[in-house]
């Protein structure tokens, strides 16, 4: 197998965008041809769960192909659920890697607000299982709920852990210009005031508003190339060196030991054992923090810390730009938002940003190695990868 | 002649209780400050409402144009017993609330308008509204329409409101939703908050100076517009856009 290395990078503000889907993920595509100094592309993957549903668009690939001028290239959409973005750049490493293709592009849009907040959350319910969840009205706020409670009981996580995540998270968004939440929280303001009840109530207890991510509109890109292609592009070497990805029951209920994540464990030690590093090795990684315990529950399976110790590692500071092993320094979903479709890319585009050392005021220090783990239905497909610095 | 026709045309407002002000720490831990405003004060808020007229999301555009016109008419003496409420951060203007009492018992909610979003600050400062009406002004019900779904949410579904369809609002003769005593009094423990006495320095610095909103809600940028000038050697759609920011075309 080839190896395979991020050329170009481009991302829109994660907000609301009132532009045609295709615009959203054209865009993102430009600035990454611009990053890369290069318009040739041989394949395009797009990735993307509701254009269908939502947008009422299908066959969003022609469509995007054709916005950015890259016809004849190839070009398919990638379906994952929420780690669609991450399972397109799993897509395109293999075609780079294999020798197929010298240069794919993949590129993530969703275009959510389109539709009411109600409307979007119903939407992406229809990723649980339709007889055995969907049809008795569960949707993720509430899976997440159940997962949150059971975590509390059997670890001793409490809503001040979850809160600190919402505060650290959304904060790191304040560095972040292309964060959709530009507003400072305090744990004052979200868990002790008076007012905290009302500030941010309860969504599906224990959650509670602030632990939940909001719904974005954005697109995110990224340019893989082989060696000989990168060598020529004018940027740090950023290399793909772990692709792993793995499945779980798709009913939540039907898991052994619903606390425990196994396809983010399996996921994450595949691409770690591909890129021949640890957990130890990382120094940056971005978490899919959909809900705040979400961050925590997967900084313990993917290997950063020892299961049911997450939110100690956090209490001790360890996950802060600054910290040991900081976590999410782009906002995370939380922070930055999550467009579905792009967020598995974006945090691609995080860490590739963070290797090479243009992180700005979120830049950790010296970072070598980042991971990303981007979390598909209720933990049912997850999708990891790790980056290294030069070769 | 010399009738004075400014004594027919200006109505004569009913005596109302003023609203004693009062403050909530917001999700950023900042105190904010919710207060009536006088006729005085008007001047220095429509200038932040105005830019918002231009904003279509959330329906910001309609809103800010009414909010803009039932200032005006206050400040002009052209309707009648209405009031106007603030919430200010260190001075900073974050959102407007204004209504009217339409009978001693019936409450006409008109605008929330949030200047500074993502913190909950318009629905608090609808809530200390919904409190005016009921708790100082001692009435019956208030009736209430949502131009917006967000609107929508904060108001028709988190105070679970009844609909009163047969009543035209004042807002475009569209179909009333009714507080009643009984919601409020639900919704009490959970949406309306605050403590009084505002500290002497909070309050101080509140009627010190409205100051203007610091990340007002802005028209969208034009997304393409970096990358279509990539390809435009002229650098027009660029150009374009900062004029649109600075409100030059
Ligand atoms: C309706 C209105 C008063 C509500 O104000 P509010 O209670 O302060 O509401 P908020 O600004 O806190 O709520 C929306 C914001 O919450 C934030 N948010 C959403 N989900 C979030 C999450 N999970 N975590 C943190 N923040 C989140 C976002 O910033 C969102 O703004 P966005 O739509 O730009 O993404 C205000 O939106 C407004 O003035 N709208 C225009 C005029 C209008 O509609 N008036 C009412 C007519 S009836």
């Amino acid at each position: 197998m080839r190896s395979v290395y991020v050329i170009g990078i481009g991302i829109t503000s994660f907000t609301r965008l009132e532009y045609p889907l295709s615009e959203i993920a054209a865009y993102p595509a430009m600035m990454a041809m611009k990053d890369a100094g290069r318009k040739e592309i041989d394949h395009l993957y797009v990735a993307n769960m509701g254009s269908g549903r939502v947008n009422h668009q299908t066959g969003l690939a022609s469509a995007v192909v054709d916005t950015l001028s890259l016809t004849p290239a190839g070009a398919e959409a990638i379906e994952n659920g929420p780690a669609s973005g991450a399972s397109a750049i799993k897509t395109g490493y293999m075609a780079v890697a294999s020798g197929v293709h010298d240069v794919v592009m993949v590129t993530g849009a969703e275009r959510m607000r389109e539709v009411n907040n109600l409307e979007a959350t119903e939407f992406v319910a229809t990723l649980t299982h339709p007889l055995a969840e969907y049809i008795y009205g569960v949707t993720l706020p509430s899976l997440a709920a159940m997962f949150t409670r059971l975590y509390m009981e059997k670890y001793g996580v409490t809503e001040r852990h979850l809160a600190m995540v919402a505060v650290k998270n959304q904060n790191n968004a304040l560095k972040n210009e292309f964060a959709h939440l530009q507003q400072e929280i305090s744990i004052e303001g979200i868990l002790d005031s008076p007012e905290a009840m009302t500030n941010n109530p309860y969504v599906a207890e224990p959650l509670r508003f602030f632990d939940c991510c909001p719904v974005s509109d954005g697109g995110a890109c990224v340019i893989l190339a082989s060696e000989e292609v990168a060598r020529k592009v004018e940027r740090p070497l950023v290399r793909l060196a772990g692709v792993g990805q793995a499945t779980d029951t798709h009913a939540v209920h039907e898991r052994e030991e619903p606390t425990d994540l196994l396809a983010v464990r399996r996921a994450a030690a595949k691409s770690f054992e591909m890129a021949g590093l640890a957990p130890s090795d990382v120094d940056v990684a971005e978490l899919h923090d959909a809900f705040t315990i979400l961050e925590i529950v997967e900084s313990e399976e993917v290997g950063f810390f020892p299961k049911g110790e997450g939110h100690l590692a956090l209490e001790r500071g360890e996950t802060a730009i600054g910290g040991t092993l900081p976590i999410n320094p782009s906002g995370g979903l939380k922070g930055r938002g999550h467009p579905v479709g792009a967020t598995g890319i974006a945090q691609a585009h995080e860490i590739v940003h963070q290797l090479r050392g243009d992180a700005g005021e979120r830049q950790v220090k010296d970072a070598k190695v980042g991971f990303t783990c981007n979390f598909g239905g209720f933990g049912n497909n997850v999708v990891c990868l790790t980056f290294v610095r030069g070769n | 002649m010399s009738a004075d026709l400014e004594s027919i045309l200006r109505p004569v407002d009913n005596p109302m209780p003023p609203f004693p002000a009062k403050h909530v720490t917001i999700a950023s831990g900042e105190e904010m400050v919710i207060r009536q405003v006088t006729r005085d004060e008007i001047p220095d808020i429509l200038p932040h409402v105005a830019p918002l007229i231009y904003v279509e999301r959330d329906f910001y555009d309609v809103v800010a144009a009414r909010v803009y016109s039932e200032l005006l008419s206050y400040y002009r003496y052209r309707i009648q017993d209405a009031y106007v409420l603030v919430a200010q951060i260190d001075g900073e203007l974050c959102a407007v609330v204004n209504g009217r009492m339409a009978t001693p018992e019936v409450g006409m909610s008109l605008h929330t308008l949030a200047m500074r979003r993502g913190l909950r600050i318009g629905a608090h400062a609808f809530a200390a509204k919904m409190e005016y009406h009921m708790d100082i002004m001692g009435q019956q019900e208030v009736l209430i329409v949502a131009e917006s779904p967000i609107g929508f949410r904060r108001w028709m579904i988190e105070y679970n409101l009844e609909k009163r369809f047969d009543v035209p609002h004042e807002l475009g003769g569209v179909p009333s939703w009714a507080l009643t005593k009984e919601l409020f009094d639900r919704a009490r423990a959970t949406l309306v908050v605050g403590r009084r006495p505002v500290p002497e320095e909070l309050l101080e610095k509140a009627h010190a100076a409205i100051l203007p909103p610091s990340d007002p809600p802005t028209p969208p940028e034009d997304l393409l517009a970096a990358t279509r000038s990539q390809y435009d050697s002229t650098g027009t759609a660029l150009i374009l856009q900062r004029w649109r920011q600075e409100g030059k075309v």
